[in-house]
């Protein structure tokens, strides 16, 4: 008799969990549906692949989230990406050691993000604003840096290992997808076990009594565009790695698709309300869609317009939710 | 007399509580009738079933002697019912004038605005609320208490025959209530019926005719104000004895803790006094007086322009609240929506706040530590709340304003300083928090009280600074002074 009250009492709070859990049922819904259309879908080789096609915009969705959550918003990630990348496969391909490559490359990217949480804290320059500006200026400064031609990473046992990044494999699962879980189960932990992660929370729920309760709001703010640019340099390795060559347009608008993992994995852009899980599920969802509709033999065009429809119908979903 | 609009057995339940359970409320024509009750007694449900927000699920709405049903608050405005809401519902940067006449602005031909006539219309609203401003002005350039009285202005501009007030006078300055009253009295004059919901007893003996009284959601009485008084009301309100509101204790107060000397800011000049320990020392003065900028400027939210502070001897000059909080100085705000808590996040996370620094280690939050602490200032503050991981903007204002006072405290300060720490709390919480005040002055702690509110200030502290213009108009012993001095201090006039 105790144990169905309990039973019932875990099923009540199973369903309130799933009620909350939109994106992942979506998810789920789509993945069922994808493999009754298409048989070729849910195998081990595709579900790779999709999983790989997710990573970089997984990533660059991380430290979006955490801007997200601070009430703000970063449109530089894209520019970053291809910058680091062009940075990163000179680096390589000047047989710089990796052990050092790498890391410096990731540290530029860091740079370039603290310099859009200087211009936004220090500078009260708004954020979509202070990262429109870094965003051009920046993709200028690598059009320039490349002189708009594909820096390629070589042919020296340097460039080969680097492309393990990209290419490699590792217990059956590649590279980038390990990269992608690391960073998420790391960025997790901040949110939910540091102060940092709850100073983020805190000054997106309320900047002004984050502020009063002795929060520095300017230097947390640096911290998460700085950590928004680091992740963006790391997909910007990812990506130069994949192709062996860093090209001076990569990551175009890719800075949209991370929004908009981010929104469909419930996050607000009011700031304060989401979960680094949630935008998991979101750009899994978006890659999942993007891949079925190619084997179902959709054109790109149309994909476009699936896409928007599954962003509009997230963020309905949740306002619903939230009345 | 015959009522203009009567609520009788109005029942709304929302999933899992009953908010009204038999509610009633009359206005009658020319007179000013009280809806009195604690915080979720259900007033504000009340009101807003009477205007239209929400309908009621039993009971019955009669307007001039005709059953009506509201379905929204265009419904109830053009059956002549307006409402001045607690929460100020204005846009900062447009004018005073279309602020008032915001979606209903006087027109000319091919709908362009008559903008002198909404000019001329809003200016002369203004003045009969004796408020000396422009209606081209902006919103955001007036301070609470007058953006207050053009949301005041705004319901007269309706031209209604039922206003309803739920807390009015809340931001208000003595002469700004007094211009409110002033015009109160013409509209009972003129015959309209109002409700007036405050929780100060004092205005509602001065102003209104009936008082009705709820509880649990629940009628309780109705009944002439002149066969009340304060202690009864009371009683009817809570439901049990309330011992004299303000229970102060005598404690000897010990050295001198903190020490401000020629403190000026932008808004403040020259300001100086000894703080105590075991210590209420009470801040009085009108809304603008510079009794928050002075708070802030301790606290090192403001920048201090010249001056010295010293903390048990040792000069602090804080230029971030992070360094008023290492240096000692806890402060809570006036503005708990505003910028005192994090609504979105739970009680125990806005608690510890301000203490992450001490319960992590190595920037990591010791969970176990961090709940420890919360459940401690739970218990020790009667937090009611059905768990520390509730939304803090679920709680009531009482309650909220007691985990804000808890945040302050688990830094352990030796100062601590409460802006308006009863704003928007009811009877039984105030009590509460006072009680609480008590046990930290008897514990040795300095104390700062500012509060707008007389008889509070009066009845709390041991001493009594009043601020008028950015400066110290006067000093006083609580035990031994008269409203009538601590109002000519504010004021000036002697």
């Amino acid at each position: 008799m105790n144990q169905t009250v309990t039973n019932n009492l875990m099923g009540l709070k199973m369903f309130e969990w799933l009620k909350q859990q939109k994106a992942l049922i979506a998810l789920l819904v789509l993945i069922v549906v994808a493999s009754l259309l298409n048989d070729q879908f849910f195998t081990t080789g595709n579900l790779m692949n999709i999983l790989r096609q997710t990573s970089v915009n997984a990533i660059i969705a991380v430290g979006m989230t955490l801007v997200i959550l601070t009430a703000g918003i970063d449109l530089s990630v894209g520019a970053i990406l291809a910058l680091t990348g062009a940075l990163g496969a000179s680096m390589v391909s000047a047989e710089l050691p990796l052990i050092v490559a790498l890391p410096l490359t990731l540290l530029l990217g860091g740079a370039l993000g603290a310099m859009n949480g200087l211009l936004i804290s220090k500078g009260k320059v708004q954020a979509f604003i202070a990262t429109l500006v870094t965003m051009t200026a920046i993709r200028g400064l690598t059009m320039v840096y490349t002189e708009g031609r594909p820096i390629s990473t070589g042919f020296t046992d340097t460039a080969d290992n680097f492309a393990f990044i990209g290419t490699g494999w590792m217990a059956g699962v590649p590279v980038p997808v390990w990269l992608m879980l690391i960073t998420f189960v790391l960025i997790w932990a901040l949110l939910t076990h540091t102060r940092l992660g709850r100073y983020i929370y805190a000054i997106g729920g309320n900047e002004s009594a984050a502020r009063l309760s002795g929060i520095n709001v300017d230097r947390v703010k640096i911290a998460v565009y700085a950590l928004s640019g680091t992740m963006a340099a790391l997909a910007g390795l990812i990506v130069t790695s994949r192709l062996s060559s860093a090209q001076p347009t990569a990551g175009t608008s890719y800075e949209l698709d991370a929004i908009a993992a981010v929104v469909v994995g419930g996050a607000s852009l009011a700031g304060g309300r989401g979960f680094i899980w949630g935008t998991l599920v979101g750009a899994l969802i978006i890659g999942f869609l993007n891949n079925a509709l190619n084997l179902l033999d959709v054109s790109s065009y149309y994909q476009m317009i699936a896409k928007a429809g599954v962003i509009l119908l997230a963020v309905l979903a949740d306002r619903k939710a939230n009345a | 007399m015959k009522a203009l609009l009567s609520l009788t057995g109005i029942e709304k339940s929302f999933p899992g509580v009953k908010a009204l359970d038999g509610a009633q409320l009359n206005v009658f024509p020319g007179q000013v009738m009280a809806l009195m009750g604690e915080n979720g007694a259900g007033k504000s449900t009340m009101m807003k079933v009477m205007t239209g927000i929400y309908q009621a699920d039993a009971g019955q709405i009669i307007l001039n002697g005709e059953p009506v049903t509201f379905n929204g608050p265009r419904q109830s405005q053009a059956a002549g019912i307006s409402i001045i809401h607690q929460e100020l519902n204005l846009i900062d940067n447009l004018s005073i004038a279309e602020n008032i006449f915001l979606g209903r602005e006087p027109q000319k031909a091919l709908g362009f605005i008559d903008w002198s006539k909404m000019f001329d219309d809003a200016d002369s609203l203004l003045a009969r609320l004796n408020v000396q401003r422009s209606s081209r002005e902006k919103m955001g350039n007036l301070p609470l208490g007058e953006q207050q009285m053009v949301e005041i202005a705004k319901a007269l501009s309706f031209a209604s025959n039922i206003i309803v007030m739920d807390e009015p006078t809340d931001a208000l300055t003595e002469r700004e209530t007094q211009s409110l009253f002033k015009v109160i009295r013409e509209l009972r004059q003129e015959g309209v019926g109002i409700v007036y919901i405050s929780h100060r007893l004092q205005e509602i003996f001065t102003i209104c005719d009936r008082v009705t009284v709820m509880r649990d959601g629940q009628f309780v009485a109705e009944s002439a104000t002149s066969d009340l008084n304060e202690e009864s009301l009371i009683e009817l309100m809570v439901g049990r004895k309330l011992q004299d509101l303000y229970p102060r204790v005598d404690h000897q107060s010990g050295q001198v803790s903190m020490k401000v000397r020629n403190l000026s800011c932008k808004g403040i000049n020259d300001i100086s006094f000894d703080l105590h320990e075991g210590e209420i020392l009470g801040f009085n003065g009108l809304m603008g007086a510079g009794r928050s900028e002075l708070m802030r400027v301790l606290f090192g939210d403001v920048k201090r322009t010249s001056g010295v502070v010293e903390l048990y001897g040792e000069p602090i000059h804080p230029v971030h609240p992070s360094e008023g909080i290492k240096a000692g100085i806890a402060y809570i705000s006036e503005d708990r929506k505003g910028d005192g808590l994090v609504l979105g996040m739970s009680v125990k996370q806005n608690m510890s706040l301000s203490s992450l620094t001490a319960l992590s280690y190595m920037g990591a939050i010791n969970a176990e530590k961090e709940h420890v602490q919360a459940t401690y200032f739970k218990d020790a503050f009667n937090v009611k709340t059905p768990s520390l991981d509730q939304p803090i903007g679920k709680l009531s204002g009482g309650n909220q304003q007691k985990a804000a006072i808890a945040k302050g405290l688990m830094a352990k300060p030796k100062v601590l300083i409460l802006d308006e720490p009863t704003r928007g709390v009811d009877v039984g919480a105030k009590k509460e928090i006072y009680e609480l005040i008590n046990q930290f002055k008897q514990a040795g702690m300095s104390i700062i009280l500012v509060s707008s509110d007389m008889p509070e200030v009066m009845g709390m502290s041991d001493r009594i600074m009043v601020m008028k213009g950015g400066c110290i108009s006067g000093e006083f012993d609580a035990t031994n002074v008269t409203q009538e001095q601590l109002l000519a201090a504010a004021i000036g006039k002697h």
